[in-house]
């Protein structure tokens, strides 16, 4: 049975704030050696400074509330953290959508449908006729409350693709990560996404899951895995779904604790600093993507976000932001970024080479 | 404490082509082609790498293919099933010479 764990906030552990775990991250061993450092491994690769390629994906973090505590969780989400974006704040993403162009809203948290305003965002969002509207669903949520019950139903209204973390085809793994019982519930949520229609092949409702690593290992080929994950899903509990998604966990919050805890921080750094794949640093998911923090701040990625690192650009927030600036802007890196460019690549869809 | 095994030693595997580069080239080169996706998948592959490294108990090797095992997606249990499959070979290979054994008691008493 896995410990409860809470958020590294709760707990007023150093890791809770960003300047501290850039601080671990930059006084690594690796880092001190300039060949390490990622900013001279993209320089070799020409592709220093990073560029965008454009404005294709919008991602937004709802909030930073949620109804589980993951062991390895970047956002250090929790019941316990009240960081929720506003109407306000929304109404702003709406604007930015249109501004920039992008063809996918990605929404995430926290549970992202935790936040009251959830509903009212997805049907403004979907009011714009944008191509696809990604919603990551911890999947327990739907079973969380009678008021979410309902969330397959909501999300076949609008089309929604639906993202779900399920680390393993088993419940000792699933569990581990993502807390005791988990698993089970993960299992009833996808059975109730499949009675509506999610994850068969005829109905273009489209359910991907999510596999990363329990612990300080990295991700197997997805498509091997998918194969293994699709077998097992379907003869063990008759559960359907599209793709798998196969990502590398970023060695920052509750996973870089986990790593300096566990002493396989050095190591699992040097894994992911030998591993960096030129093809995948040039695909890395913030070439093509901006994300909004739940008070409207613009980051690269959700994982700068978490870092507090924002867009390097002068206007740097909802309200006053300049497409031309975000479009010829560098983007903000630094050794974590390791952890998107190993092996495969990794990003929020999966293997990037 | 000075010991035959350094776990900092699996590292330098690749440095045997020090003392003779040709014959560690076409080594590694075939290592790399027998563990690729064939016949049988790169998963399965591990899997038969972890059993033989019981088998023939090196610490590189177990080392080594416990972390590929895991990165090739199986789990505790897979793993642990084919350290049995190492097991039941090792331990049945001792056991099935038992009919030798018996063959020869037979052979000297009435």
């Amino acid at each position: 049975m896995s410990e409860a764990i809470k958020s590294l906030r709760s707990r007023q552990n150093a890791l809770a704030d960003s300047f501290f775990q850039l601080e671990v991250l930059s006084k690594t061993t690796h880092s001190h050696d300039d060949q390490a450092s990622f900013a001279s491994k993209l320089r070799m690769s020409n592709l220093f400074p990073l560029k965008p390629t454009g404005i294709e994906i919008f991602q937004i973090n709802v909030g930073k509330m949620c109804n589980q505590v993951c062991k390895h969780c970047h956002v250090d989400a929790g019941p316990d953290r009240k960081e929720i974006m506003s109407r306000e704040t929304m109404k702003l993403c709406l604007e930015g959508i249109k501004k920039t162009g992008a063809h996918t809203v990605d929404l995430t948290g926290g549970a992202p449908e935790m936040n009251p305003d959830f509903r009212w965002f997805v049907e403004e969002i979907s009011k714009l006729g944008v191509e696809k509207i990604i919603v990551r669903c911890n999947l327990t949520i739907i079973l969380a409350n009678k008021k979410y019950h309902n969330l397959p139903e909501f999300f076949k209204t609008h089309r929604i693709e639906v993202v779900s973390s399920l680390p393993y085809f088993n419940a000792i793994r699933t569990d581990a990560q993502r807390g005791d019982g988990v698993f089970e519930k993960s299992i009833k949520a996808l059975q109730m996404l499949n009675e509506v229609g999610y994850g068969k092949s005829d109905t273009g409702l489209i359910l991907n899951l999510v596999y990363n690593p329990s612990g300080a290992f990295l991700p197997p080929s997805q498509s091997a895995l998918e194969v293994e994950f699709k077998n097992k899903l379907k003869s063990n509990y008759n559960v359907d779904f599209n793709s798998l998604f196969s990502i590398t966990n970023l060695p920052i919050s509750r996973f870089l604790e986990y790593l300096i805890d566990s002493n396989n921080y050095d190591a699992y750094m040097a894994k992911l600093i030998e591993a960096y794949n030129p093809s995948a640093a040039a695909n890395v998911m913030c070439r093509n993507t901006i994300s909004i923090g739940w008070d409207g701040w613009i980051y690269d990625c959700d994982f700068n976000q978490m870092l507090d690192l924002k867009v390097n650009t002068k206007h740097n927030h909802l309200s006053d932001f300049v497409n031309e600036e975000l479009l010829n802007r560098s983007i903000v890196i630094n050794q974590h970024c390791y952890g998107c460019t190993a092996g495969a690549g990794s990003s929020c869809g999966g293997t990037i080479s | 404490m000075k010991t035959y095994y350094n776990p900092e030693d699996l590292k330098k595997f690749g440095n045997i082509a020090e003392f003779e580069k040709n014959l560690a080239n076409k080594f590694f080169s075939y290592y790399g082609e027998v563990f690729k996706d064939g016949a049988l998948t790169a998963r399965e592959k591990s899997l038969i790498a972890l059993a033989v490294a019981h088998a023939i108990q090196c610490p590189y090797c177990i080392d080594a293919y416990s972390v590929d095992a895991l990165e090739k997606g199986c789990d505790e249990a897979q793993m642990m099933e084919a350290v049995h499959v190492t097991a039941a070979i090792r331990g049945g290979a001792s056991l099935v010479h038992g009919v030798q054994m018996m063959n020869k008691v037979k052979e000297l008493t009435m």
